[in-house]
């Protein structure tokens, strides 16, 4: 499971309440029958006393120890097999400091799994590397994750990290949580703006009437949207970037709303191109972004299906 | 520079070395190194849990327990001695009673009060910027991993604040060893007693100023030993954190 949100909301002080390094002032923290804090019956279990594996943000292994001292700390009995098995043998007399980011970081994990943890806790797992070994210490660590079969509670600000990882996404804002969903969920059905626009979305403000079956929404600017969802008043409007199809003219297909609009930006992400196309970001491949021309300037059109728009309340 | 190499050129080597055989050398050297011993031992042992103490728990009055650690380092050292001697004297608040006078009086024990009392804050005050230097993530990271507050402290804490106590240790001793002002008031200057080199650079230098010469240079020497293996300790460091310079830590108490 994985807990995203802004910087703020909580994500790292929730984990350092589960790991008993900050005691709430309410509340109940219970492991498979074990209570390991309640505030009302004044329980409270000092970090040792419980088996979580908790690997903070900048991985806070020991400086003065070698890579093997830091794993035996957590644990003598299995140090050989996850050295082994983090592919950190050949380091295991190296300082931490002599490590690079990938390698920190699966010292931390071998050193916390050497604790033997019933749970383990991830606050900000990919926050400390760079972009270019991010994507591929991502997928290692969502295969690593899924062999474990532990529970795992990861926090993050990237709601990609989080979806990538995770089978179920909390959404944490100010301490409370918005929503708890698989991953397609969140994004079929956000609970509210922020979710929406949390996990990528396009979010345009209308005022919503049902009008012969489905729902038509008068955008600010102007423009007339149909959407499948069911709701009337003040709405937002939530369209997704690979939603929309972009063309000089309105697509000939079952896509049902269309707004024309100027090109303002650009972007290259990797594989992908944003197009910034007035109010809206679409995703589109290089090679249709050069056989369409589009470049700052040129009016397009963004076409997108009524049932590929989701209406949240405001 | 001038100051110290004086010292060493006034007379020739020989007949300073030749000085050293002076049995008020000799006794000044006993009572110097088992009163430094003992204080600084003491210093470890009941400076190090405080500084520990001091440096990681927040509560009220830590500010002013703090500046009353403190407050020895900048006090004149001849007030402290004023301070043991109303504290434990023969009429002292606690000389008094429970026999401390007799205790002390004018004895090693005396010494060792005042060394422990002018010193101490110096390793002290060292001791706790070096152990809020330790990154709390790693105390917190070696909590979750199963180890209890003492154990934490042993593998995790002492070792990474080694080279802040070291430094403060140093000073320390170099203070204690030229611990006079307190001594004299509270101690005497009772060869084979109380009497420490320092003292007796003084106590010689109306008797027989060569003596007070030859004692200097012994100190010069053991000065520049505790700096340089101050120094060369902290090269040693197998972590990469910085150690501060020796005085630095003190500016911004």
């Amino acid at each position: 499971m994985a807990l995203v949100g802004p910087s703020g909301a909580g994500k790292t002080s929730l984990l350092r309440a589960i790991a008993g390094l900050v005691r709430p002032a309410a509340g109940r923290i219970v492991l498979d029958g074990e209570t390991w804090f309640d505030a009302s019956a004044r329980v409270w279990r000092p970090p040792e006393e419980r088996r979580v594996g908790l690997v903070f943000q900048e991985y806070a292994l020991f400086p003065h120890m070698s890579v093997r001292a830091n794993v035996a700390f957590g644990g003598e009995g299995r140090v050989d097999e996850l050295l082994e098995r983090f592919r950190i043998s050949a380091l295991a007399r190296a300082r931490p400091d002599e490590l690079s980011g990938g390698e920190r970081q699966r010292v931390a994990l071998a050193r916390a799994l050497a604790r033997d943890p019933a749970v383990l806790l991830l606050d900000e797992p990919l926050a400390a590397l760079d972009a270019h070994t991010r994507s591929a210490v991502r997928a290692e660590l969502h295969e690593l994750l899924r062999e474990l079969g532990l529970p795992t509670l990861v926090v993050t600000h990237d709601y990609e990290d989080a979806a990538a990882l995770a089978d179920e996404v909390g959404v944490l804002v100010d301490g409370g949580l918005r929503q708890l969903a698989p991953p397609g969920e969140l994004v079929a059905r956000p609970a509210d703006a922020f979710v929406a626009s949390f996990t990528g979305a396009n979010l345009l403000r209308g005022t919503a009437r049902r009008d012969d079956g489905l729902t038509l929404v008068r955008l600010e600017s102007g423009d007339e949207i149909y959407s499948a969802d069911e709701l009337e008043g003040p709405v937002g409007v939530v369209v997704y970037p690979w939603e929309i199809v972009v063309g000089p003219a309105p697509d000939g297909g079952s896509a049902l709303n269309a707004i024309r609009a100027e090109v303002r930006s650009v972007t290259r992400v990797g594989s992908r191109v944003r197009v910034q196309l007035g109010p809206l970001t679409a995703e589109l491949t290089q090679a249709s972004v050069e056989r369409l021309d589009l470049v700052p300037g040129r009016v397009a059109v963004a076409s997108f299906k009524a049932t590929a728009t989701r209406l949240v309340s405001l | 520079m001038l100051p110290v190499l004086a010292i060493f050129v006034h007379v020739p080597p020989g007949r300073l070395l030749a000085q050293l055989s002076n049995p008020v050398v000799h006794d000044a050297l006993v009572v110097t190194v088992r009163t430094s011993v003992v204080a600084q031992a003491l210093i470890l042992l009941l400076g190090t849990p405080l500084a520990y103490f001091l440096a990681t728990r927040r509560f009220r009055g830590r500010a002013l327990l703090i500046t009353l650690v403190e407050l020895p380092i900048v006090l004149p050292p001849a007030v402290a001695g004023i301070g043991l001697l109303v504290a434990f004297g023969r009429f002292g608040l606690l000389g008094r009673h429970f026999g401390v006078w007799s205790l002390v009086s004018f004895n090693w024990l005396a010494v060792t009060f005042a060394v422990l009392l002018v010193a101490g804050p110096f390793y002290v005050r060292s001791a706790i910027s070096a152990f809020e230097a330790v990154d709390r993530d790693l105390v917190a990271a070696a909590r979750t991993l199963g180890a209890r507050p003492l154990r934490t402290f042993f593998r995790v804490s002492l070792p990474l604040a080694r080279s802040g106590l070291a430094a403060g240790e140093a000073v320390a001793l170099a203070r204690g060893i030229g611990e006079f002002g307190a001594t004299i008031m509270f101690a005497g200057s009772l060869q084979g007693r109380t009497q420490t080199l320092s003292l007796a650079v003084y106590a010689e230098f109306d008797r027989n100023f060569n003596v007070a010469l030859a004692i200097s240079a012994v100190l010069v020497l053991l000065s520049v030993a505790i700096l340089l293996t101050l120094k060369v300790s902290a090269l040693w460091q197998p972590s990469r954190q910085s150690s501060p310079s020796l005085f630095a830590r003190f500016g911004s108490s």
